[in-house]
């Protein structure tokens, strides 16, 4: 396939996003779209993952303190300031400093990437002890209370930019998180096609050759860890926008490993495979839940083990192979075999590699 | 002609692993302009030398100055945007690209878009690689990563070029070229040149260093280093014999 049909299909599948999102809320009712909703906030930090992971090489086992930094940062702010659209900005800013200062250590210190996932694993359960024990009057940031174990209830969601009267409706903030969903889906994309883009898939497969080249890999992948802590802490409002609530076990390790699983089902090294993996599962998860005949977590467990041996590479490589080898299998009976040699290397394409 | 200050200078450049010396006060001196083989039996310390070079090891003692810039320590992406530029001994390549975009990638970084266009360009065709350019390069044989790495460096455009053993795994002919490509190379540019492969050595070599436990056991011209016994009974000598 050119590099204009990929790109070509890339725009139709978007735009067929688009659609479907300002559709939804005719076809679906409250409740279903609650639950998109809710969906498509962890579909964004199911990118923030995929994009460090699949295309930086950082496996970071913490994701959710990120996560969970946003939408503490988004709760405090909302509370204060009463209005939300600083604290949304609050949700981005905060994650991508203690990014900034963790990666730099990390990075600059060089540490390998199993130890990588030990600290961000840590970090995590760190922050976890932290907010769980700001419980009594003294944790109090302004007028907002931590909370302890109890976490924050109550906090406002969204409303229209600098209009706290005007409250969001369910209908908008499906529309909003869908929107940002895309959006940040278009963003990496534009960011993947970029200089820089292209320097951090380079660092990720060899960081040896990028620094002969004369290309500094820890400043390269500080930034995009940081990049993923952004959009991390920017999932966390989405989220506490979806349920006015957040707590410390949004830091729990159970939500981190789940990121993980999502992006090996879906497919690591592509960043339409995160946000498959995350909505199949957790609505696989949610009509399990619903059921209670089955324990929810058995039966991930049972799918990561399937796609782990049948699937490793995940659903949307695997299809895609599939779609593009028909395609080859057409273009080759269409010329007899004349151009063998061509389709041979065009078959070629790597996982992921556009 | 001793006014000009040489383009890479080692003093008592030395690397130990513990216990073991893999460089033992080597001073080394290369001119602009100059190409200069390094030949030496397995273990000599001359892949040791190159990644003292590239900032990808950290010497135990001594200098080594860059156009009089010392570079001793450095970080590698620092020594490499100073002009350095190395194809090491197992080919270094970015495995998932393809081989445009590993030349890209070497290209741009300091050229501007459309200069990067030519250079890519350029580089394709002198690695004879251009019917191939699509092709990913953890596909390709072992001869044509060989000469994807060479493109990376011939496209970053660096002032001295190292080549940790350039001919290995290629075919007759391509040595060959590989050996004009280097000439060519050499009329702009200064080249330090590791290789086993004697036939190659005598295509281009003019001065060479034999390295021999870690130490600079002669330099002299290639005819001389030859026709040494020492060098004969360290390194040639298991040749001649087998």
């Amino acid at each position: 396939m050119s590099d204009t049909a990929k790109l070509s299909v890339q725009i139709a599948a978007v735009l067929v996003a688009c659609i479907a999102v300002a559709l939804m809320p005719g076809y679906v009712d409250l409740f279903q779209l609650m639950q998109f909703t809710l969906f498509a906030s962890m579909a964004v930090l199911a990118l923030s993952l995929g994009f460090i992971w699949g295309f930086g090489g950082i496996l970071c086992f913490g994701q959710t303190a990120f996560f969970g930094l946003g939408a503490y940062a988004y709760a405090v702010a909302a509370i204060n300031f009463g209005d939300s659209t600083p604290a949304i900005l609050m949700a981005i800013i905060v994650p991508s400093l203690f990014a900034l200062a963790l990666g730099y250590f990390v990075f600059y210190g060089r540490i390998s990437d199993v130890y990588l996932g030990v600290i961000t694993l840590t970090v995590t359960l760190i922050l976890f002890n932290v907010f769980n024990s700001t419980a009594g009057d003294e944790y109090t940031i302004g007028v907002a209370r931590l909370g302890g174990f109890n976490g924050m209830p109550a906090v406002p969601t969204f409303n229209m930019p600098f209009d706290p009267s005007g409250i969001l409706f369910p209908e908008h903030s499906w529309y909003v998180t869908g929107g940002v969903l895309i959006a940040v889906y278009v963003g990496l994309r534009l960011l993947l096609r970029s200089r820089f883009g292209r320097v951090a898939v380079a660092v990720r497969e060899n960081e040896t050759r990028a620094a002969l080249l004369g290309y500094d890999p820890r400043v390269v992948k500080l930034w995009v860890f940081v990049l993923g802590g952004a959009i991390a802490g920017l999932a966390g409002a989405l989220y506490v926008n979806w349920g006015a609530f957040v707590g410390p076990t949004i830091f729990a390790l159970s939500l981190s490993a789940e990121i993980i699983i999502w992006i090996c089902i879906g497919g690591l090294g592509t960043l339409i495979g995160p946000v498959v993996g995350c909505f199949l599962i957790q609505y696989l998860v949610s009509q399990i839940g619903s059921q209670q005949s089955f324990n929810s977590n058995l039966i991930l467990g049972a799918i990561l083990v399937v796609f782990v041996v049948l699937l490793p590479k995940g659903l949307v490589p695997t299809l895609r192979n599939l779609i593009l080898s028909g395609w080859h299998l057409v273009g080759d009976a269409r010329r007899k075999g004349a151009e063998a040699k061509r389709n041979d290397l065009a078959a070629g394409q790597p996982v992921g590699a556009e | 002609m001793s006014t000009i200050p040489p383009l890479l200078e080692t003093r008592n450049l030395t690397m130990r692993f513990g216990g073991v010396v893999a460089n033992d006060d080597v001073n080394f001196t290369l001119d602009e302009m100059e190409l200069r083989c390094l030949i030496g039996p397995n273990g000599a310390g001359k892949s040791t030398f190159f990644k003292m070079l590239t900032g990808q090891l950290t010497p135990s003692e001594g200098t080594i100055r860059f156009r009089e810039h010392p570079i001793a320590g450095h970080a590698s992406h620092e020594i490499a945007r100073l002009g350095i530029g190395i194809k090491t001994q197992i080919p270094n390549v970015f495995n998932g690209l393809s081989v445009r975009e590993n030349i890209w990638l070497a290209a741009q970084r300091t050229a501007t878009r459309q200069a990067t266009r030519k250079i890519v360009e350029e580089v394709l065709e002198r690695i004879q690689l251009t019917d191939l350019a699509h092709a990913i390069v953890g596909q390709l044989s072992h001869g044509q990563r060989q000469w994807v790495e060479i493109g990376t460096v011939l496209a970053a455009e660096p002032e001295l070029i190292l080549l940790d053993e350039p001919a290995a795994g290629m075919t007759d002919e391509e040595t060959v070229r590989t050996a004009e490509i280097i000439r060519e190379i050499n009329k702009t540019r200064a080249l330090i040149v590791v290789e086993h492969d004697m036939e190659f050595i005598k295509m281009i070599a003019r001065t060479v260093t034999v390295f021999h436990q870690g130490r600079i056991l002669i330099e002299e011209s290639v005819e001389a280093v030859l026709a040494d016994s020492r060098v004969r009974d360290v390194y040639l000598g298991k040749k001649v014999a087998a």
